[in-house]
């Protein structure tokens, strides 16, 4: 497949592999901050190619997995609702809130569907103006722009019957708060290639600066993971804090100038709570002012939700790096992607989920006998 | 958390505990349907012939062993590239059948037809049923017709069963795997999956693919004319390769690995899976197999594949071992190694 097979090449990963054992002479701790680059990393196993002293931490960047647990039971509140069709990215389904997940809510009767982008829930608000379609838009900035675009797009159409559940989450905000926790270990960083798609990468250069912390614009196909590692170390080994872009071919510094717009027309900064880690200040985007009358939250009355996360979990600690998925008590016990007791056991993005699918078992070798 | 627990002794008590009613999941073909034939069909319904949970049941008669299988088919959309409901209704049992080796003879035919369905529409479903019994050498020998009302069907939900003969000598099953088995499919993977998603209604993406639903006895017996000696076969529908070969590993208590890079996976299937994140190995298939042959065999088998139609893009894809029993390992395109595991219920378009 032309673009990609040029990034899956096992003899140029062979040989990155080679590069990064080369210059890489002491331990060395580096987050991939994005929830797609967690699950290329696990799923081609690219860790258990590593030299051992680099030590991949896996981050906060899973959208399913950061989605709060109140926000979620909002959504299972409004989805069970008579009248109400329920929208949502298909991997929020399986997300468990404090008793049921959306799954259950559409067994239950609830009209639950799973759209591939939001502009079809717009479509769906036309084609049943009796009915009130509600789009669940989470995720980081990477899926903002088209669920601005959304709202945007009901407002202009004058669209009563649409509406959005909001939990918006931002990167930057997000390394601050790692950075600044006092039982952090991570000395480098793998941007999310597709959030700085967006966003540019000149949100990071303070944050370069301030932390004296190496952060790489990184893509996810093996050879973007091991590119971006690659530059990790040397910039660690020769003891520089940089700001680098090692996906050039998605992203430029100044980011995607329209889209930016867009977003900064929709949305406004807000203070927002991260599943497992806490309330993140100015670290989400909620709909701005002008575009209250699509907020969900405000159409329907789900304000007072009592909420229960599991006393077994600690998806928290796993999203700040400070536990591997497989430390966990829980982990492939009583915590399964079948029975999952945090969320970064449902999304296939998530840490937990990662580990579980492609990590529980690694043989030494797998030879195969025949060519 | 609570410091009574004992985290080493702790194990999952109630299999069925998260879901108390049934969700689109319990027929995905992943875990959540297998945990429904385990935990409730098998116990209930126990006897020797159910128990080997093969594609087909295979029962001694005095005339013989006859297979003996049933299966239901609830598509949407009803019409899509390469087939329609009907050649699936065909096509998916006669397979069943041919995977326990057996010559295909007799269908039956159950409509569940939604009040409100244009006849022209049965008549195509129809027609392509006959059509698909004709190149399958079968006959559909007896029938029946339900109407529900308007809104409690999706237009037409098709059962059938059928019968076949098994051949003297001739005895694959899921629990027959053996270390040192080699591991071959028939073709390309994920094609039917990705043709009907392709025109699902909201994800029209115009795939340039059409479904490969096509019935399998012909290739099973061209693979078994060259020997009688083929330890499984599986037919790959929902839930796709990986599935198939978890089911395996557990029925015959074996460890299967297999190679991403032998994989014969069209571009057209790999890009759509890339786009939506799926992984072409879980996609369903209507015309593929999978056959685990002694190492003896194994040459001459793909060659007998590869001279039939179905089987041109046959291809060794790895092995059996008795490391990691139970667990399906892939070697990956950059030469890490990952596990296959089945999956929970449908495979979920990613967020992004």
């Amino acid at each position: 497949m032309k673009y990609l097979d040029e990034f899956r090449n096992p003899e140029i990963a062979e040989r990155l592999f080679q590069d990064i054992r080369a210059i890489t002479t002491r331990p060395w701790a580096i987050m991939e901050v994005c929830g797609g680059q967690t699950h290329s990393i696990i799923r081609n196993g690219i860790d258990q190619l590593l030299p051992p002293e680099i030590e991949l931490i896996h981050g906060p960047g899973c959208p399913v997995c950061v989605t709060p647990l109140a926000i979620i039971d909002k959504a299972l509140a409004i989805a069970a609702r008579p009248g109400v069709v329920f929208c949502s990215f298909g991997d929020m389904l399986r997300v468990p809130g404090s008793g049921k997940d959306l799954f259950r809510v559409k067994s239950e009767g609830g009209d639950v569907r799973i759209v591939y982008s939001p502009l079809d829930a717009v479509k769906l608000a036309q084609t049943h103006p009796d009915r009130e379609v509600v789009f669940f838009g989470i995720g980081f900035e990477t899926t903002a722009p088209a669920n601005g675009m959304a709202v945007y797009q009901a407002d202009r159409l004058g669209l009563r019957n649409f509406s959005m559940l909001v939990s918006h989450v931002l990167v930057p905000p997000a390394i601050s708060a790692l950075m600044e926790s006092p039982t952090n270990r991570v000395q480098a960083f793998l941007a999310a290639g597709h959030v700085c798609s967006v966003m540019g990468y000149w949100e990071y250069e303070p944050l370069v600066a301030r932390y004296r912390v190496p952060i790489v614009v990184t893509g996810f196909e093996p050879l973007d993971v091991l590119e971006g590692v690659r530059r990790a170390v040397a910039q660690l080994e020769a003891g520089r804090a940089e700001m680098e872009n090692a996906y050039p071919r998605a992203v430029r510094r100044e980011g995607n100038a329209p889209a930016q717009k867009m977003l900064a027309d929709v949305f406004e900064v807000t203070d927002r709570a991260w599943r497992g880690i806490g309330v993140i200040p100015q670290s989400g985007w909620r709909l701005a002012d002008r575009y209250r009358a699509y907020d969900a939250e405000a159409r329907f009355d789900v304000g007072d939700i009592r909420t229960q996360e599991s006393p077994l979990c600690h998806s928290g600690e796993v999203l700040q790096g400070l536990l591997k998925p497989t430390q966990c008590p829980a982990f492939g016990k009583e915590c399964t992607p079948r029975t999952p007791l945090g969320a970064t056991m449902v999304s296939s993005e998530g840490a937990c989920a990662a580990y579980y699918q492609y990590g529980r078992f690694i043989p030494a070798d797998i030879p195969l006998a025949r060519p | 958390m609570t410091s009574a627990i004992d985290f080493d002794t702790w194990a999952c008590p109630a299999p069925l505990r998260s879901y108390p009613t049934i969700v689109m999941g319990h027929g995905g073909g992943g875990r959540l349907s297998s945990e429904l034939v385990e935990h409730l069909f098998a116990p209930a319904f126990r006897n020797a012939a159910l128990d080997t949970l093969g594609d087909a049941a295979v029962v001694p008669t005095d005339a013989g062993r006859l297979a003996y299988t049933t299966d239901s088919f609830v598509v949407r959309p009803l019409f899509f590239p390469g087939g329609n409901i009907g050649t699936l209704a065909v096509n998916g049992t006669v397979n069943d059948l041919a995977m326990m080796g057996a010559q295909p003879r007799f269908l039956t035919a159950g409509f569940i037809l939604e009040e409100g369905l244009p006849l022209a529409t049965l008549g195509l479903i129809v027609e392509a049923m006959a059509a698909a019994a004709g190149v399958a050498g079968v006959q559909i020998v007896a029938g029946d017709t339900k109407v529900v009302d308007r809104g409690h069907g999706d237009g037409v939900y098709i059962n059938t069963s059928g019968i076949g003969v098994v051949p003297e000598g001739v005895s694959p099953a899921p629990n027959r795997a053996a270390p040192g088995d080699i591991v071959i499919v028939s073709g390309d993977l994920g094609v039917h999956g990705i043709a009907i998603l392709s025109v699902r209604e909201g994800l029209e993406f115009g795939a340039p693919l059409a479904s490969d639903c096509a019935p399998l006895n012909g290739l099973v017996t061209a693979m078994l004319t060259v020997t009688p000696d083929i330890h499984v076969l599986r037919d790959l529908t929902r839930g796709g390769l990986a599935t198939a070969l978890n089911e395996i590993a557990r029925a015959s208590g074996v460890g299967i690995r297999y190679d991403e890079r032998r994989l014969p996976v069209p571009t057209a299937v790999a890009a759509a899976c890339d786009m939506l994140g799926m992984d072409p190995v879980y996609v369903a298939n209507e015309g593929k197999l999978v056959a685990l042959v002694p190492p003896s065999a194994a040459d001459l088998v793909l060659e007998a594949m590869r001279w039939h139609p179905l089987g041109a893009r046959a291809a060794i894809i790895g092995e059996v071992t008795e490391q990691h029993p139970g667990v399906v390992v892939a070697r990956t395109a950059i030469g890490g190694s990952r596990v296959v595991d089945l999956q929970i219920g449908e495979q979920l378009p990613r967020i992004c």
